[in-house]
This record gives structure tokens, C-alpha cells and sequence, in this order.
């Protein structure tokens, strides 16, 4: 084989290992996609919540009221919250995910600028409707 | 089209176009079209739950027992649903690479998937005929 005198230098040299694992960062859109994946996941189990309640609601006051009480505890209240975020990020990623696949927003700098209004549009939704939601606790 | 000589297929199987696995883009396809759906049911879900926190019991069962939320909900779990166990099966079968283990943990998914739908469905039927 004949190799170039510019090749040959060029394979001399000492090049990282990439992706380096310690001191990669990965892109915003990477990340978002990741955690679509981990909310659908989240959401997935989460339906055991839903069902729960309903048959609860469906059964005796003492079992509603024991599972009133026990999504009212603080565990309860930090897992909700938890669910309610995933919900909202989920959902806007997926809609983010729509919109992909027309084909359009998939320029580079368009998907990372979407990726971060997922982020903050979740973090918002899911605030608001907290804040909702103790309004009609109140009223 | 190029290489008219060389597809294997018979007419009939180039038009339905389902692949070898007879599915197609069937699950994909589903999986988008209960994505869509879900927007507006799973926002009603929420605008549902936030204006019953803190309801008794008599309260939450008379709203869910009202024909048209028993209705949306009924809706609600059953896009839901779908959508999360197709979403799951494509989970497994990303990262299950063992014949076996994969058919078993695809028909777990299944069975989780039925007896959430089962026993909300049954919740929410019971509530609407006054159970
Ligand atoms: C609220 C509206 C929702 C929208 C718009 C939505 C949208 C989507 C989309 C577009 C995908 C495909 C992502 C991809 O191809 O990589 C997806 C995946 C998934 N969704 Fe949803 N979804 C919604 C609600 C839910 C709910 C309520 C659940 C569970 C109860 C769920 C569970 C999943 C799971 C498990 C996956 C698979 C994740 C993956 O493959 O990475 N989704 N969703």
C-alpha cells in the first residue's frame, strides 16, 4: 500500500477516541430524546396511578378516602408532580416529534432551539397547572 | 424504478407493501395516529383532575359517573393505552436482543397493558351505571 506523505502524518498523530465518554457533552436534542424515551417509560408505569384511583373512586368512601390520603401525603404529592412533568414533556416532545416527521424543523440549529422550548414549555405547563390545581383546592 | 428485475416480491405483495412480518408500517402508523389523539384527551384528563382536587368522594363519583366525561375517559385509556404499549414493545425490542426473553417480555407488556385497561375500564363502567 502507498500511502501519502500526509496521510502517513496524519496517522502518526495522536487523535482522541470519539465520542469521549468524560468529556463529551451531548447536544440538547440528544439529551430531550433520551428523556422522551424515559418519560414514556415513566408514564407507562404510571397508568397503575390512574387505574388506581378509578377503582377507588368506584369502590367504598373508606378506599377513596384512603387513596385521597395517600396521594395527598408528601411522597404522593412529590410523585404526581413528578408524573405531571413527565406528562407535559412527553407530550410536547411527542408533539415536537410530529412535527418531524413532516419533514420540517430538522435543521440543526431549528431542533436544538425546539428541544429547549420542550424543556422550558414542560417545566412552565407544569407549574401553571399545579398552581391550577391549588386554586381549586382553595375555592 | 430501478432494478425491476431484481425485487423478489409478487405484484400483490409490492402493493399492500406489509413487509415479511405482515404488519407493514401498521405500528408506526398507530403509534402516531393515538400520539395525535392523545393531546386532547390527556388535556382533558388534566383540566379534569385539576378541577376535582381536593373533591369527596360523592363529588368525584358523580362527575365520573357524567355520561360525556365517562365517555372521554373511556377514550382517554383507550388511546392511552395503545399508544404506551406499542411505545413499549418498540422500547423492547431496541434493547432485547434474545429471541426468547424479548417474546416474553412482549407479552408482558400485553398483559399489563390489558388488566390496567381492564380495571379502569370496569372502574369507569361501574361508576356510569350507578354501581
Ligand atoms: C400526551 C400526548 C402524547 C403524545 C403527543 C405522545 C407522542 C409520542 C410520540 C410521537 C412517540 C414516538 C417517539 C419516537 O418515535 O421516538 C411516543 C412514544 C412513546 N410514548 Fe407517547 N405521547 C403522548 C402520551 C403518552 C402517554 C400518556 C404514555 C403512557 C401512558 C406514552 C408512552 C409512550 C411510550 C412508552 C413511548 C415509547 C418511547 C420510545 O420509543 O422512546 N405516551 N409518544
Amino acid at each position: 500500500m502507498s500511502k501519502s506523505p500526509a496521510t502517513r502524518e496524519f496517522a502518526r498523530r495522536e487523535r482522541p477516541i470519539s465520542p469521549h465518554l468524560t468529556v463529551y457533552r451531548p447536544p440538547i436534542t440528544m439529551t430531550m430524546s433520551i428523556i422522551h424515551r424515559i418519560t414514556g417509560g415513566a408514564l407507562y408505569f404510571g397508568t397503575l396511578l390512574v387505574a388506581l384511583w378509578l377503582m377507588a373512586a368506584a369502590s367504598s368512601q373508606a378506599t377513596f378516602d384512603w387513596a385521597n390520603w395517600a396521594f395527598g401525603t408528601w411522597l404522593g404529592r412529590i410523585i404526581l408532580f413528578g408524573y405531571t412533568w413527565a406528562l407535559m414533556h412527553h407530550m410536547l416532545g411527542g408533539v415536537r416529534h410530529l412535527i418531524w416527521d413532516t419533514g420540517a424543523g430538522l435543521e440543526k440549529h431549528t431542533a436544538s432551539k425546539i428541544a429547549w422550548a420542550t424543556l422550558a414549555g414542560s417545566i412552565l405547563l407544569t407549574l401553571l397547572i399545579w398552581i391550577a390545581g391549588t386554586m381549586a383546592r382553595g375555592a | 424504478m430501478s432494478g425491476k428485475n431484481t425485487d423478489m416480491r409478487t405484484p400483490l405483495a409490492r402493493v399492500r407493501g406489509l413487509g415479511s412480518a405482515r404488519e407493514g408500517t401498521g405500528h408506526f402508523w398507530r403509534q402516531r395516529l393515538t400520539a395525535i389523539a392523545n393531546i386532547p384527551l390527556i388535556l382533558f384528563f388534566v383540566g379534569f383532575l385539576i378541577a376535582l382536587n381536593g373533591a369527596d368522594h360523592e363529588h368525584v363519583r358523580a362527575a365520573l359517573a357524567n355520561p360525556f366525561v365517562a365517555l372521554v375517559m373511556a377514550l382517554v385509556l383507550i388511546s392511552g393505552l395503545t399508544h404506551m404499549r406499542i411505545g413499549m414493545q418498540v422500547i423492547i425490542e431496541d434493547y432485547v436482543h434474545g429471541e426468547g426473553m424479548k417474546l416474553a417480555l412482549i407479552a408482558l407488556n400485553t398483559f399489563f397493558t390489558i388488566a390496567v385497561g381492564v380495571a379502569s375500564i370496569f372502574a369507569l363502567l361501574k361508576l356510569a351505571f350507578g354501581g
